[in-house]
């Protein structure tokens, strides 16, 4: 929104745009002062704890509660008939994803089970531990059934079926196909073809899912204090599924201790914890404990990738063909469905570069696993991985530099708008800027010297890029248009206060990202107030505007920029009250640090407190036939593009111990392009905490299962995520190719480094182990696998 | 992850303790720094009906040099051992040790005795009193006894502890001047429970091995002693032939026992490549 003097946002005079002003709740939460769901407490609260199936799939042949009933502070036991009474089935399907099949799923489960730790019975009591001793004390007796444990033989004939309405295990499959891919591989002069392997790993956020509710039946409210990131969906789901009203239905989302996705779902325990509330009447408490996480939350990756690559002697790329499996557990997951990662691995493989021939099939299966669903950068690091492992590979083999072949294809910065091989509009990236930063950054024939010089010592590392896209700023198209009650847009209030203060509401969540300093900021600039002055409330389905909430890097650019015109009306609003005061013209004032001022001059005119004062005490000073309006909302979606594509370049530099197979990681770079960096620290630490998140996928995480669909490391000592001591510097580096359709021109922020790490680590990793002639494809890059490639065991 | 109901006493004397474990009516746990018991509890992967803490038992804690032989009391914090300038001189190995026995703040808790008593497999301290040839002190209701570090370890979590026993202490001769030590462990995340690990103690006069102990943790059920491998070693002159006969001596000295991140080959391969690695840097 450019004024009528040709100025933006970006031409405020006191702009914290841009400037790493530190995050408002960064005091209260180290000083303990943090309030999580689990914090809550509620007179009458009780606890409510689940017996989780043992068994990946068996039919419930007897449940025995009675001596669970009688137990010790034992209020109320519930199995998946008594609460399918009050709390409908769902369905975790998208309409957009044409084809895709799912069966109602039930809260706890109903005559069969089908993964181990899928909720069988809840045990209510007065306290969590007299819950768990209770669940001791119940007897299920199952009937053991075929398993459909293994993707890669889930539509085997003979394999068993999970659903048996359904005459296969396939969910769902889509197919790509555009240009001539066959007549493009004939023509090339060299033809690459891998198959990739990404393991099941999980979110482990600090603060496990959890969820108090509060049933009044007086007033017939719920009243529910959850972990999540999207409240609003929350509600209408909790209305649709209890049949409430839905503004009989309040989501609290107070401190969220990271959600990385896996907080976006609905899940059957947090249902019948609000569905044994509105039974009972009375507030219920649930936490998920560390055990129960890895058995219940969504699970995540888990894809076989054959990939092919067709390029020139000069190093074009004519073809891409890639051909993705994945298995999701035994139901899509309500209501964003199974089927994202698939459709982004379809849309986004091959990205950054210009080809015309593209061929992709993906299929998601049933299995007796856990449910998978979208986790932070979903099917990014599986695209990326695909395309830039085949890219790297073909360049090898032309004996071209990896990096020199992608800028050969890359799309030029100076062509957009442009689209996708499959045809997916981008608006505005900067691949070849993007790359060049990148490689000023990293000292590159330095460490090919220094590469050299080692090997003949037997000390061998490797350097590794990944350039990628990345979606952020979804609309409509996302899951709207698909049936699912999830908003597209977000939406901000802006109230001044009596005193000149400013109290902001946002639809956005606050995750422990810096969401609401980036509010903060953007209403500070856009109004003129200091952020001292402001407080931004989110997490509360009363207070605040509706709107989608914080996922798929959409908090900054769709929330960043409602608040940003939810400030200008404020702004205006002063203005015109200060102009009858002041007897100037509105036009020629603007605010500055909390002052009314001349534009010309930059001259204090008076304070927006009293201008405050004046408002709400002595309206009666003002004209007659004026009214100040001192409180505005504004919303925002974008609507030109149904994403506002990022673009991003890493680099790794590893060493691998080729005795042990342990590998180093010495350093990592990543150059994000975002658009308008807000906050310089936050985005930063976005990039660095999603490239540790694909360091975790890359080289530790892995969900370890055996033939009965048994997860065999179900716990954080046998479960590996990155720990700081093994971790590099991430060095991160900005180009700003803001997004037109906004004043503020920022896309989003959040995936980018969990897009990209994976890839760069395995380019560098078998960049390190050349002189060996073997590659690795199969993540986790473990000792074992490493050794095994060298034909060490 | 709630604790099943427990009785909690916390005896102010030895002889008090005996008499609560010695009740054998009930299924008691000593409580010592709690660094693996409780999680275990509240796991629910075990559910004694007394836990008997020990933590009151100041004449369990602290090291001394008593003699040629360290004592190091049942109680005494890892951040004790591992800050004890007592250790550092007169037995390196330990002191070497430390560092990587999971974070600091479990070693503030952990306990000495609890790490030799609970017997895990891939512990660093039950594999260095075993290549220290260090002894066990026990009490019980028959008595006091001393055992042998290598004899204490019968399997998988399991010592020669009978019911009603603790273990008060550990006795570990001085290091000499012709000591010679080495410590290695593959973990893949610092602090984690390594992959397989090493402790060797020997006496060395120049190049030539006059007593070898080599002892591998997190390899099998146990810590092992490589007997096979010490021999061929001692009174001999360590070499690149003697080292070579050595590491091929471990494919029948070891049975490695494979876990969720390694094979029984990658351990019986870690093992030789923890061997070599030590062994060849005392050649240079």
């Amino acid at each position: 929104m450019v004024d009528s003097n040709g100025l933006s946002i970006h031409d405020r005079p006191n702009s914290y745009i841009g400037r790493s002003v530190p995050r408002p709740n960064l005091s209260r939460l180290l000083k303990g002062r943090g309030s999580y769901a689990d914090d809550v407490k509620l007179p009458r609260m009780v606890h409510v704890a689940f017996l989780r199936s043992p068994l990946a799939h068996a039919d419930i042949v007897k449940i025995e509660t009675d001596k669970a009933s009688s137990a010790s502070g034992v209020i109320a036991v519930y199995n998946g008939k008594d609460l399918a009474k009050v709390c409908s089935p769902w369905v975790g399907v998208v309409t957009h994803l044409e084809g895709m099949r799912s069966p109602p799923q039930n809260l706890l489960a109903v005559d069969r089970v089908r993964w181990q730790g899928e909720p069988v019975v809840a045990v209510v009591a007065q306290t969590r531990a007299l819950a768990e001793d209770a669940i001791e004390l119940i007897e299920v007796k199952y009937k053991e059934l075929p398993l459909a444990v293994d993707m890669k033989t889930a539509l085997d004939d003979d394999t068993e079926v999970i659903h048996k309405e359904y005459e296969n295990n396939l969910c769902w499959e889509r197919n790509v196909n555009a240009g001539d891919v066959d007549a493009a591989f004939a023509e090339a002069d060299v033809i690459v073809e891998e198959e990739f392997q990404f393991g099941r790993h999980t979110g482990v956020t600090l603060e496990s899912r959890s969820i108090v509710a509060d049933y009044d039946p007086g007033e017939e409210m719920l009243t529910l204090y959850q972990s999540t990131q999207a409240p609003h969906m929350k509600q209408a789901l909790f209305a649709k599924h209890l049949e409430l009203d839905e503004h009989k239905i309040r989501i609290i989302c107070r401190d969220v201790g990271g959600a990385f996705g896996l907080k976006a779902h609905a899940y059957g325990d947090e249902f019948a914890t609000a569905a044994i509330s509105k039974i009972l009447g009375r507030p219920v408490k649930f936490v998920a404990d560390r055990m129960e996480s890895f058995l219940a939350d969504i699970h995540a990756r888990d894809h076989v990738v054959k990939g092919k690559i067709g390029v020139s002697k000069a190093g074009k790329i004519l073809a891409i063909e890639i051909d993705d499996l994945t298995g999701i557990g035994p139901y899509s997951v309500y209501p964003r469905s199974s089927g994202m990662e698939v459709n982004q691995i379809c849309n986004l493989t091959g990205g950054p570069y210009k080809f015309d021939n593209y061929r992709a099939r993906g299929r998601v299966v049933f299995q007796n696993k856990p449910p998978m669903c979208q986790y932070r950068a979903v099917g990014h690091p599986i695209a990326i991985t695909v395309t830039e492992g085949l890219v790297e590979m073909a360049a090898s083999a032309i004996d071209m530099e990896s990096i020199e072949m992608r800028k050969l294809n890359m799309v030029a910065d100076d062509d957009y708008p442009n689209k996708t091989v499959s045809g997916i509009p981008l608006e505005n990236l900067s691949h070849q800027a993007s790359t060049d930063k990148l490689m000023e950054m990293v000292n590159y024939k330095e460490i090919r010297d220094e590469q050299k010089k080692l090997r003949k010592e037997g000390i061998y590392r490797g350097v590794g890029f990944a350039a990628l896209i990345e979606v952020t700023n979804p609309g409509p198209a996302f899951y709207g248009v698909g049936g699912a009650p999830i908003s597209a847009q977000d939406g901000c209030s802006v109230k001044l206060d009596a005193k000149g203060n400013l109290i902001v509401g946002t639809s956005i969540t606050e995750q422990g990202q810096g969401a609401e300093s980036v509010i903060s900021q953007v209403v500070a600039t856009a109004v003129g107030i200091t952020p001292d002055k402001i407080k931004v409330i989110s997490g509360d389905t009363e207070n605040t505007p509706y709107g989608g909430g914080t996922w798929a890097s959409r908090g900054t650019g769709i929330g960043g920029e409602a608040a940003a015109k939810a400030g200008k009306v404020i702004r205006d609003n002063v203005l015109d009250v200060a102009g009858i005061l002041l007897q100037s013209e509105p036009n020629t004032l603007d605010i500055q640090n909390n002052q009314v001022v001349n534009k010309s001059d930059g001259a204090e005119r008076m304070s927006v407190a009293e201008i405050s004062r004046v408002v709400y005490y002595r309206g009666d000073t003002l004209p007659k036939d004026f009214q100040a309006e001192m409180m505005a909302v504004q919303h925002y979606f974008p609507k030109s593009y149904p994403f506002a594509f990022t673009n991003s370049v890493h680099c790794c530099h590893l060493e691998v111990d080729v005795n042990t197979g342990f590998i180093k990681l010495l350093k990592h770079w990543a150059v994000e392009d975002c658009g308008t960096v807000i906050n310089p620290q936050n985005v930063d630490d976005q990039v660095r905490g999603g490239v540790v998140q694909g360091i975790g996928g890359a080289l530790y995480e892995e969900c370890i299962y055996n033939e009965q669909g048994q997860l065999l490391n179900g716990n954080l000592a046998d479960y590996l995520v990155p720990m700081a001591v093994e971790l590099p510097d991430i060095v991160v580096g900005h180009v700003e190719s803001k997004t037109f359709e906004s004043d503020l021109g920022a896309k989003g922020a959040g995936e980018a480094g969990t897009a990209g790490a994976p890839a760069a680590i395995m380019n560098a990793l078998n960049d390190a182990l050349m002189p060996f002639d073997v590659r690795l494809t199969r993540q986790p890059f473990t000792p074992q696998k490493v050794l095994e490639a060298l034909g060490k065991l | 992850m709630k604790p099943s109901n427990f009785d909690y006493v916390k005896p102010k004397t030895l002889e008090e303790t005996l008499t609560l474990l010695g009740d054998g009516g009930r299924d008691s746990v000593v409580l010592a720094g709690g660094q693996s018991l409780m999680p275990t509890l509240n796991m629910r992967l075990s559910a004694p009906d007394l836990l008997v803490d020990i933590n009151g038992l100041d004449e369990l804690s602290g090291v001394k040099l008593e003699g040629n032989q360290i004592r190091i009391g049942a109680l005494t914090r890892h951040v004790e051992v591992e800050n004890s300038s007592v250790i550092a001189e007169n037995c390196p190995l330990i002191a070497l040790a430390m560092p990587h026995i999971a974070h600091p703040a479990i070693r503030n808790r952990g306990t000495f005795g609890g790490s030799i008593a609970l017997a895990d497999p891939a512990a660093e301290l039950p594999a260095c009193i075993c290549a220290l040839g260090a002894k066990i002190e026990i009490v019980g209701p028959g008595g006091d006894r001393k055992i042998v570090a290598k004899d204490f370890f019968k399997d998988l979590y399991e010592t020669d502890l009978k019911d009603g026993e603790i273990v008060t202490a550990v006795e570990i001769p001085v290091t000499s001047s012709k000591t010679k030590i080495a410590f290695d462990e593959l973990s893949r995340r610092h602090g984690d429970y390594a992959m397989a690990g090493l402790a060797v103690n020997a006496i060395m006069e120049g190049k030539k091995i006059e007593n070898i102990s080599i002892c591998f943790f997190a390899i099998s059920a146990t810590p092992v002693l490589a007997e096979g491998a010490a021999g061929i070693l001692n009174n001999g002159i360590l070499d690149d032939d003697s080292l070579g006969k050595a590491i091929q001596q471990l494919e029948s000295d070891l049975d490695p026992l494979p876990d969720l991140y390694a094979s029984r080959a990658l351990k019986m391969h870690y093992a030789k490549e923890l061997l070599k690695r030590n062994l060849e840097s005392w050649m240079s």
